[in-house]
C-alpha cells in the first residue's frame, strides 16, 4: 500500500508499485490535465509538482511519491498568487494554441515562480527548456512568464 | 495541400428550425453535395439538419465550428466571422466542434476537412451569411413583436433596438426569431464596416485549456473504457507470422490480445496494463522486402534518378537555351523523411454498439474517417457517429485518406466488443510512418554574363504522398503528383526556360502530408538555389530577387517589406549574418529574415523578421500565432529533425533522438502583416513554414561562405 497526498487528499495506491505517477493520475484518479507525451522525461507534458518541485510524472513510479505531496494542474489554487498571476498573464497573451501542452507549461511557470519572482530571461528558459511545444507558443510563453513575473515582483 | 474544387453550385439553401429548448438553429445544406451522399435522386435534406447557429434564452450564442481545432485557432476565427454580422455579445460567443455530418462538408469539396490552411476561406461567405440571416429573423421576429417595420429596427451587442427606444435581447428573441422564414438574400458588410473582423481577439477557448477542462482524445472517459496498445510491424510492410500472448496475459489489468492487420493489440483495463503487457508480447514477423530499406541506400537510388528522364510537370520553351549559358550552377538536395510528432499522440475511442457506433477523436478527415471506420465496423456511415475532439497538434497526421489509425481502433472495437480507447505511444508514433517522404532534388540553372537566368532544369525524386488514395484522380496528372512539384513549377520568379521533372519511386515507407506539404522541401531548394545565383551573379540577394519579381507584386511587396523591417543591409555584430527567404503557398506569401551565428559549430538563430501577406486578415492575434508557430515548427525541421531507416528499422524513436526545437533555440520572432487591401482571406496556417529552412540556410552561407544543401543543418559541420 503506497500513501500519498494529490492536491491535497489521501490517495492510497495497492497495485504495481512501478506504475508511473502520470497513470495513476490519469487512468487511477481520472485527473487528465496531466498529459501523456513521451513517457520517457523529454517533453514535460505531465510536469506535475511533488512536495512543491516540478517533477515528470511520466517518469516517477508511484513508490517514490509515498509520503509525499502531489499537485497537478487541478490542484492549482485560485487564490494563491502565483497560479493567479501565471494564468492571468497566460490570458492576456493568448499563449495557447492546441493547448496539449500547456498544463504543463503552466505548471513549470509556476513552479518556477514561486521560488524567483524575477527570473532573468535566461532563467526562463532553463526553467522551460525541458517542456516541449510542437505548436510554438515559445515566444508568448515568455512574454507571459516575464508579465506574471512582473506582477508578482509589484513592477507592474 | 492544394485540392482543385469539382463545380458545384454553390446556392445553398436553407432549414431553420425551433430547437428543443426553443432557441434559433439555422442550418445549411448543399445539394449539389447532398447528391453525392445520396447517389441518384432529388436532393433531399439530412435526416438531422444540423446547425452552425444556436442561440439560447441566456442569451448565449453557440457556433458550431466544421473545423478541427488543433491549435489553429478556428474555434476564435469561425465565431468572429458568425458575430461580425450577428451584432451579438462577443463575450457570449462559443464555439462546439461540430461531429461529422453532410451539413459540414467542405464548401467546394464535398468532404469535411481540416486542411489546406483553407478553414477561414472556406467558411468566409458561409458564415457571415448565418450571421447576417439570424440577424434579419431576429429583427423581423422584434419588430413583429413591437408592430414596428423591421426597417425602423437594428440590432446591437446582442439587443435588438426599435423605435420609441425598445428593446429586447436576442435570448428573448430567439425562439420567435426562429419561425420567420429564413431570407434568401442578405448583404453582407463591406470591409470598411467591419467591428470584430481584422480586431486581435484572444482565443475563447483559452481558459479551459489551461484549466485542463478540455477533453482531448487522449482524455476521454467512457464507462468500461479499455485501453488498446498495438504492437506494430518493426518494418514497413511486415506481417505477423505468430505470437505468444502467454506472458501477456498474465499481466494485471490484460483482457485481450487479439491480432489486427498492422500488428497485434493488447486491450486492458488501463494505459500501463496495456503497456506492461506490449512489452512482454513475443511476435513472430514475415519481415517482407521492406527489411531492406536505408535512407543510405534510398538516397543513391534517388541521385541516379535524378539524373534520368521523367515525367516533365513544367517543360522548358527552349530546352537548348541552357547550353548556351556562361555558367551554369549545379547542386543537388535532400531533404529526410519527417514524423508530424502532435504533442498530443495519436488516439481514437470506439464504442461498438452492433448496429451503431460511436467514435471520439481529433480528426481532419472526418468524412473520410467516418467512412473508413463504417466500412470496418460493417455499417452504414450514418449509423457511426463520429464526434470531432479537439487535437493536440496534427500537422497533416490527422488527415489520412487511408484513416490508418481510425480503422485501426475500429477493427479493436470490433473484436473485443468493450469500449475501447487505442493509444499510440510516443515511440509508436515516431516509428508508425504516414511521414513527409524523402526528396532528393537536382537544380541545373544556366547564368548569361550578367548573371542573368537563362535557364533551370529541376529534378525532383521522392514518393507521391497522394499515388493510391481517394484523391490520386484530382492531384496526380499524368504521372505528376502536384504537392511534389508546388513551389517550383508554379514559382513566381520570373525564369525563362524552367523544366520540371519529377520520378516518383514507390516505397513500402507510408507517407503523409506534413504541414505545407511540398513546400517544405521545395521552398528550401528554390530559396537556396536563387540566393547561390545571386551571388554567382555578384548580386545581392534582395536585389536579384526583386529583378525576378515584376510579374509579382504581392511576393515583391513581402519580401521588401520583410527586408526593411529587418534592416537589411545594416551592420551586424561580429559573428551574425542575415539570410532571407521568399515563398508563396496557400495563396499567401511570407518572407523571413533570419539572423544566426555559430555557437561552437551549433546553429544559433537569434532573430526572425517575417512579413506575411494573407490577404484580408481576421484576426491578427491568431496570425502572429501561426507566423510564430510556424517558424518553430520549420525550424525544428531546418536545424533538427529527420526520420532514417536502417536494415527496414527507422533509427529514431522519442524526442531524445527525433529532435524538436525547444523553448532555448527559439528565436526571437518580429511579425509584419502587409497591408494589402484583400478583400477576402488566404491561408494562415502553412504558409510560414516554408522559407524559414532556407532563409537561414541563406544566413549560414553568408556567415561561413558554405552552401548547406541538406537538411537538417544540423547534419553540416559549420565550423
Amino acid at each position: 500500500m503506497i500513501k500519498f497526498h494529490v492536491n491535497g487528499e489521501a490517495v492510497e495506491f495497492n497495485a504495481d508499485p512501478d506504475t508511473p505517477l502520470l497513470w495513476v493520475l490519469r487512468d487511477g484518479l481520472g485527473l487528465t490535465g496531466t498529459k501523456f507525451g513521451c513517457g520517457r522525461a523529454q517533453c514535460g507534458a505531465c510536469t506535475v509538482h511533488v512536495n512543491g518541485e516540478a517533477e515528470l510524472s511520466c517518469s516517477v513510479k508511484v513508490a517514490d511519491v509515498a509520503g509525499k505531496r502531489v499537485n497537478t494542474i487541478e490542484g492549482l489554487s485560485a487564490s494563491n498568487a502565483v497560479v493567479k498571476a501565471v494564468k492571468s498573464a497566460w490570458l492576456d497573451k493568448d499563449v495557447v494554441q492546441c493547448g496539449y501542452c500547456q498544463p504543463g507549461q503552466v505548471m513549470a511557470a509556476v513552479a518556477l515562480l514561486a521560488k524567483n519572482t524575477s527570473p532573468s530571461d535566461a532563467q526562463i528558459d532553463e526553467a522551460l527548456e525541458g517542456n516541449l511545444c510542437r505548436c510554438g507558443t515559445y515566444p508568448r510563453i515568455r512574454d507571459a512568464v516575464r508579465a506574471a513575473a512582473a506582477t508578482l515582483s509589484g513592477k507592474r | 495541400m492544394k485540392i482543385r474544387a469539382k463545380s458545384v453550385s454553390r446556392r445553398a439553401f436553407l432549414k431553420a428550425s425551433a430547437t428543443m429548448a426553443g432557441g434559433l438553429v439555422i442550418g445549411f445544406w448543399l445539394p449539389g453535395r447532398q447528391r453525392l451522399a445520396h447517389a441518384q435522386g432529388a436532393p433531399k435534406p439530412p435526416a438531422n439538419p444540423n446547425a452552425f447557429l444556436r442561440i439560447a434564452k441566456d442569451g448565449s450564442v453557440t457556433v458550431m465550428v466544421k473545423n478541427l481545432e488543433f491549435g489553429q485557432g478556428v474555434t476564435t476565427a469561425l465565431p468572429m466571422l458568425v458575430a461580425e454580422e450577428l451584432e451579438c455579445d462577443w463575450s457570449k460567443v462559443r464555439a462546439e466542434l461540430a461531429p461529422a455530418a453532410p451539413e459540414y462538408v467542405h464548401t467546394g469539396f464535398g468532404m469535411q476537412m481540416t486542411g489546406g490552411s483553407m478553414s477561414v476561406g472556406d467558411s468566409w461567405t458561409q458564415l457571415r451569411t448565418v450571421g447576417a440571416q439570424a440577424r434579419t429573423m431576429l429583427v423581423s421576429a422584434a419588430a413583429a413583436q413591437w408592430k414596428a417595420k423591421p426597417e425602423a429596427c437594428r440590432a446591437e451587442k446582442g439587443f435588438v433596438l426599435g423605435p420609441g427606444g425598445k428593446k429586447a435581447s436576442f435570448g428573448s428573441l430567439a425562439e420567435a426569431a426562429a419561425k420567420h422564414p429564413v431570407p434568401e438574400k442578405v448583404s453582407l458588410k463591406g470591409p470598411k464596416r467591419f467591428r470584430l473582423i481584422g480586431k486581435p481577439t484572444r482565443r475563447i477557448d483559452a481558459a479551459e485549456r489551461i484549466d485542463a477542462k478540455t477533453v482531448f482524445g487522449m482524455d476521454m472517459k467512457r464507462p468500461n473504457l479499455h485501453t488498446a496498445l498495438v504492437a506494430h510491424p518493426p518494418v514497413f510492410g511486415a506481417k505477423v507470422a505468430s505470437f505468444d500472448a502467454a506472458k501477456v496475459k498474465a499481466v494485471a489489468g490484460v483482457t485481450h490480445v487479439v491480432q489486427v492487420p498492422n500488428g497485434v493489440a493488447v486491450v486492458a483495463k488501463s494505459f500501463w496494463a496495456a503497456k506492461k503487457g506490449r512489452d512482454v508480447l513475443e511476435i513472430r514477423w514475415d519481415l517482407g522486402p521492406g527489411a531492406t530499406l536505408s535512407s543510405d541506400g534510398l538516397r543513391k537510388e534517388y541521385g541516379e534518378l535524378a539524373r534520368q528522364p521523367g515525367p516533365m510537370a513544367r517543360k522548358a520553351a527552349d530546352p537548348a537555351a541552357i547550353k548556351a549559358a556562361a555558367r551554369t550552377v549545379v547542386a543537388e538536395y535532400e531533404v529526410p523523411f519527417l514524423a508530424h510528432a502532435p504533442m498530443e499522440p495519436l488516439n481514437c475511442t470506439v464504442e461498438f454498439r452492433g448496429e451503431s457506433a460511436e467514435i471520439w477523436c481529433g480528426s481532419q478527415f472526418q468524412t473520410v474517417d467516418q467512412a473508413a471506420a463504417a466500412k470496418v465496423l460493417g455499417l452504414a456511415p450514418e449509423k457511426v457517429k463520429l464526434n470531432t475532439l479537439p487535437a493536440g497538434g496534427g500537422f497533416g497526421r490527422r488527415a489520412n485518406p487511408a484513416s490508418d489509425y481510425v480503422i485501426e481502433a475500429c477493427e479493436i472495437a470490433k473484436s473485443v466488443k468493450v469500449p475501447v480507447k487505442t493509444v499510440w505511444t510516443r515511440e509508436d508514433d515516431i516509428r508508425g510512418g504516414y511521414y513527409r517522404p524523402m526528396y532528393v532534388h537536382r537544380v541545373e540553372a544556366g547564368l548569361d554574363a550578367k548573371g542573368t537566368i537563362v535557364g533551370w532544369n529541376h529534378a525532383i525524386v521522392g514518393q507521391s504522398i497522394i499515388a493510391g488514395t481517394a484523391f490520386e484522380p484530382f492531384l496526380v496528372k499524368e504521372g505528376i503528383d502536384e504537392t511534389s512539384v508546388e513551389g517550383v513549377s508554379d514559382t513566381p520568379y520570373d525564369i525563362p526556360n524552367l523544366a520540371v521533372t519529377l520520378h516518383s519511386p514507390k516505397s513500402p515507407v507510408t507517407s503523409l502530408w506534413w504541414r505545407s506539404v511540398g513546400h517544405s522541401h521545395t521552398a528550401f531548394v528554390m530559396e537556396t538555389m536563387i540566393d547561390e545565383l545571386a551571388a554567382a551573379a555578384g548580386k545581392d540577394p534582395v536585389e536579384y530577387r526583386r529583378g525576378l519579381l515584376a510579374k509579382h507584386p504581392r511576393v515583391l511587396a513581402t519580401l521588401d517589406l520583410a527586408a526593411k523591417k529587418a534592416g537589411w543591409g545594416t551592420p551586424l555584430p561580429k559573428g551574425r549574418a542575415r539570410g532571407i527567404a521568399v515563398h508563396e503557398s496557400f495563396g499567401s506569401v511570407c518572407a523571413h529574415v533570419a539572423e544566426v551565428s555559430l555557437d561552437k559549430g551549433a546553429v544559433k538563430v537569434h532573430r526572425v523578421v517575417s512579413a506575411f501577406d494573407c490577404g484580408l486578415v481576421v484576426n491578427p492575434m491568431t496570425v502572429e500565432a501561426q507566423v510564430q508557430g510556424a517558424v518553430a515548427f520549420g525550424l525544428s525541421a531546418a536545424l533538427h529533425s529527420a526520420i532514417t531507416l536502417k536494415d527496414g528499422k527507422v533509427q529514431q524513436s522519442n524526442f531524445h533522438d527525433y529532435t524538436v526545437l525547444r523553448i532555448t533555440d527559439m528565436p526571437r520572432v518580429e511579425v509584419h502583416l502587409v497591408p494589402s487591401g484583400a478583400d477576402k482571406p488566404t491561408g494562415v496556417g502553412e504558409p510560414a513554414t516554408p522559407p524559414i529552412a532556407p532563409a537561414v540556410a541563406n544566413a549560414l552561407f553568408a556567415l561561413t561562405g558554405k552552401r548547406a544543401r541538406a537538411l537538417p543543418l544540423g547534419k553540416t559541420q559549420w565550423a
